[in-house]
């Protein structure tokens, strides 16, 4: 069964097994608006927890999106290269942006449980 | 490597110091999202967002607060002699009831705003400037006035632009003759329940439209009146600032500012004809020379190769790796379709079509240098 967390950097973490799938939050799609480019890693490539590893940009700004653990990057979303407005129409789900082999998945329980996360937006 | 922020670090709390519009809480009804800007809270888009608001000023009309713009009035004898001693602009041969851009020079060439002047009489002039400059500008024109002239500020006015295909037209309901108004003209209307409005036909987005100088009292119900026709949406500054790009137009502050001049801004058609004769303004002859000698960098367009928006500040190189220049304003065109820019490059790499790289986030993005506007202006003229 799968579960799933939150970083303070507004992305969330599911985890089957040892792979942890990662995307960024519904409240920060909202936040970023319309998403027009999604840049995202080579996939081979190690990351540490809180590296910058994938840029997504609005008609506004650029912003980066981190890794939320170490692992090993196995996979990625190449829809919402195509489409970044997939991001926005469905953030939690079919916008998700890569995946992740993890070495070691306890720092997983580390993380925020949706109430946390809620309780961070809502204190910002 | 130009660092960027997190998620939601564009997130700011607004402070409570900010100035407001008399449009404030029509913008939280509307569910404006509230950012500060040249010292106002201003809404920076609405909850259809940017995409859908720049796409609707393109096809329909959009109605756009700009109350933290300077407006004033300067009159008196001399004043139109002693203004054109601070800008390049021929206000003597600017006829009662017409308007032209201009620009406060420096001494050495460089531009401290750009703005409108309108001709409202013999000794009359109307002039709407810039939010984030406006208190040095108007400082800076006080300063170079002989006695008798005054300088008013109209803080108790409130501007909104109404800009698109269908802006006029729109208007017109309100104010019967508008739709025969020329593309810079400005006009005194009377309008029902309003008061008196000082009427534009000109705006920032490349787009047909007007900018309604009203009094601040009636502005909100005028704009729901306004923003209850059919053609007409909400549009924030997000979609001003992708409208203005798309039109190739500069922002002050990002594409000229006191270091750039207006001949390296491509801004020559500002200094008009008479002032080509004397160069006697601020920063004439530096001018006059970069003119005879060619600028040393131009204000170009940009369109990258690839999906890519590259920002301002971002490094420009030529095709051997040599540093060329820099963008000054970079984006996403939703008329466009892709990524847009401007900026300054070196006048001998700056000819349309020449093949660049753009530095962006450690690698270098094939783009090339086009003409400006990137959507065709569509003014009345």
């Amino acid at each position: 069964m799968s579960q799933t967390r939150y970083t303070r950097d507004h992305e969330w973490v599911r985890l089957d097994g040892n792979i942890a799938t990662i995307g960024i939050t519904h409240h920060a799609q909202e936040a970023l608006g319309d998403l027009v480019f999604v840049e995202l890693p080579e996939p081979g490539r190690d990351v540490a927890t809180s590296e910058a590893v994938a840029v997504v940009e609005s008609v506004k700004a650029a912003s980066d999106v981190y890794a939320p653990l170490n692992g090993r990057v196995t996979e990625t979303n190449p829809a919402i290269v195509e489409d970044p407005a997939l991001v926005n129409r469905d953030a939690a789900g079919e916008g998700w942006f890569f995946r992740l082999t993890l070495a070691d998945t306890a720092a997983f329980d580390a993380l925020l449980d949706e109430a946390a996360y809620a309780a961070f937006v809502d204190a910002a | 490597m130009s660092r960027r922020g997190g998620l939601c670090s564009e997130l700011v709390h607004l402070s409570e110091d900010l100035k407001t519009t008399p449009l404030d809480a029509l913008h939280r009804e509307l569910g404006g999202r509230m950012v500060a800007f040249a010292g106002y809270a201003m809404p920076v888009q609405y909850p259809t967002g940017i995409m859908a608001e720049h796409l609707h000023c393109r096809e329909g009309a959009g109605l756009f607060d700009v109350s933290h713009m300077g407006q004033a009035t300067l009159a008196g004898p001399g004043a139109i002699a002693a203004l054109e001693a601070l800008i390049p602009g021929d206000i003597q041969g600017l006829k009662p009831g017409r308007q032209r851009y201009s620009l406060f020079t420096t001494e050495t060439g460089g531009i401290l705003d750009d703005f409108m002047v309108a001709r409202i009489g013999a000794e009359e002039l109307f002039l709407v400037v810039n939010a984030g400059c406006k208190d040095a500008d108007f400082a800076h024109v006080a300063a170079h006035m002989p006695a008798g002239v005054s300088l008013q500020r109209h803080e108790d006015r409130a501007l909104l632009a109404l800009q698109g295909p269908k802006a006029v037209a729109v208007f017109a309901r309100f104010a019967p003759g508008a739709e025969t108004m020329a593309f810079m003209d400005v006009r005194d209307f009377e309008v029902e329940g309003v008061g008196r409005c000082r009427v534009s036909r000109s705006g920032y987005t490349g787009e047909d439209g007007v900018e309604i100088s009203i009094p601040g009292a009636t502005a909100a119900a005028f704009a729901r009146r306004i923003l209850a026709e059919p053609e007409v949406a909400p549009i924030g500054l997000g979609a001003r600032d992708s409208l203005r790009l798309e039109a190739g137009l500069p922002l002050y502050g990002n594409d000229i500012d006191t270091t750039t001049s207006p001949i390296e801004a491509g801004l020559t058609f500002a200094i008009n004809k008479r002032r080509k004769m004397d160069w006697n303004f601020a920063g004439g002859a530096v001018m006059r020379d970069q003119l005879d000698a060619g600028p040393t960098r131009k204000r170009v367009g940009i369109l990258p190769d690839g999906r890519a928006p590259a920002r301002a500040g971002t490094e420009i190189r030529d095709v051997a790796g040599e540093i060329i220049g820099t963008i000054t304003s970079g984006g996403f065109g939703p008329s466009a379709g892709g990524p847009i820019a401007m900026g300054y490059v070196r006048a001998d790499r700056a000819q349309d079509g020449t093949p660049i790289e753009l530095m962006v986030r450690g690698r270098s993005l094939p783009a090339r240098i086009v003409p400006m506007p990137f959507v065709p202006h569509r003014y009345h003229r």
